[in-house]
């Protein structure tokens, strides 16, 4: 085909188009994710029984925030990368905001009390299971974040998988603190971080394939 | 260049609200942007610059609603120009990994190759979406025009167009793997 040709038949084609309609090509498959994401806590794990409680206390809300905090930076970081020659350095230093956040909460936590009793803060009762929870519970989204931003056009694929990764695995944190009945920012700040940075790192992996358009 | 910055801007806005003439005019200056960038780049001759100026303008046809209208569009459309260059470059890294020797056993088979050829060009066909399948028979194996083919499925000619451009190329990709893998 003629390049004058196809010109011919593209312009042909012109309609009126923007950005608040292109970004739902990523938004609906992400909420399909997150609702995937939140059934699939609730049938295999469960909400936690103490949940109207729990969010009478400062513990829980501080995971609410922490994760969720990370999954609205994250999309801001996403919207940035799914569209060519926008920079997204500005809102990749808005991290500094949650990560601060738990840091400084968790230096507090493990001053505040006397030396044998840091390990159990540290550790909580599920170390070992929750970062890898948070994994299965984020490849709904992950997928979902995938195939949405691929629909879009990232053009520096790495970054993109890393931040669709940070996306999915905050966002997937999140959903896994309607489960998880450990209270202390130490844990959060070390196993969730754990969590959603492998899911991170396997956005990275994945985003140079599967991120192609 | 400010001048042409602005100028494209304009036309880009205008364009985006659905106006035909100016998106044209877009595209064509687009065009002669991409043929000097793609040509200042790539080594391998006119046939490959011209493929890619088809590419970058077929791509900032189907993703230009991801342009953000409040910031200059030369960026946006070096970005995407760039990306296909790389995009470009890795498939060409991939074609050249076939080593040179094996170019003779290719080229040596007997006469039952145009069978082989046609049975394997019906099992990559098969790979393709359906509607893609489609397109590529009735264009590229039966001879009919994309217009007669838009007209029996009821889609726009543009749509047809695009469909075979991306289904040919898909298809040589995976003619390359095949070849690929083949190799190994």
């Amino acid at each position: 085909m003629q390049t004058d040709d196809l010109i011919a038949n593209l312009s042909s084609d012109a309609r009126p188009a923007g950005w608040k309609s292109a970004r739902m090509r990523l938004l609906w498959p992400l909420a399909i994710g997150a609702i995937a994401s939140f059934a699939a806590m609730d049938l295999w794990l469960g909400i936690r029984p103490d949940l109207s409680h729990a969010m009478t206390t400062s513990a829980y809300w501080m995971k609410f925030a922490y994760t969720l905090g990370l999954a609205v930076v994250a999309l801001l970081i996403v919207m940035r990368l799914a569209r060519p020659g926008a920079d997204a350095a500005r809102r990749m230093k808005l991290l500094i905001i949650p990560v601060g956040t738990i840091a400084a909460l968790t230096a507090f936590a493990l001053a505040r009390v006397p030396d044998g009793s840091r390990e159990h803060l540290l550790f909580g009762a599920s170390s070992a299971v929750c970062p890898w929870r948070i994994v299965a519970l984020s490849l709904p989204l992950l997928a979902a974040a995938m195939a949405g931003m691929r629909r879009l056009a990232p053009t520096q694929l790495g970054l993109a998988g890393v931040a669709a990764g940070l996306l999915a695995g905050a966002a997937g944190a999140w959903i896994y603190a309607f489960h998880c009945d450990e209270s202390a920012a130490p844990f959060v700040a070390v196993w969730y971080t754990f969590g959603i940075g492998a899911v991170a790192v396997l956005g990275g992996l994945l985003g140079k394939w599967l991120l192609r358009w | 260049m400010l001048a042409a910055e602005a100028a494209l801007k304009a036309l880009m806005l205008t364009a985006l609200a659905g106006d035909k003439a100016a998106y044209r005019a877009l595209l064509e200056a687009t065009g002669s942007l991409l043929r000097r960038y793609y040509g200042r780049r790539l080594a391998g001759g006119v046939a490959d610059v011209e493929d890619l100026v088809q590419e970058a303008l077929i791509a900032i046809h189907s993703k230009r609603d991801t342009f953000d209208t409040s910031q200059p569009l030369t960026p946006w459309l070096y970005a995407i120009a760039r990306y296909k260059l790389l995009d470009h470059l890795r498939r060409r890294r991939i074609r050249v990994t076939i080593p040179l020797e094996d170019a003779g056993e290719l080229l040596a088979d007997d006469e039952s190759a145009a069978a082989d050829a046609r049975l394997d060009l019906e099992k990559l066909l098969a790979n393709l979406p359906a509607g893609t399948q489609e397109i590529i028979r009735a264009v590229k194996i039966e001879g009919q025009t994309t217009s007669e083919v838009a007209d029996r499925k009821g889609k726009s000619e543009i749509a047809v167009r695009v469909g075979l451009h991306r289904g040919l190329k898909a298809l040589g990709e995976k003619l390359r793997e095949g070849t690929d893998r083949a190799d190994r």
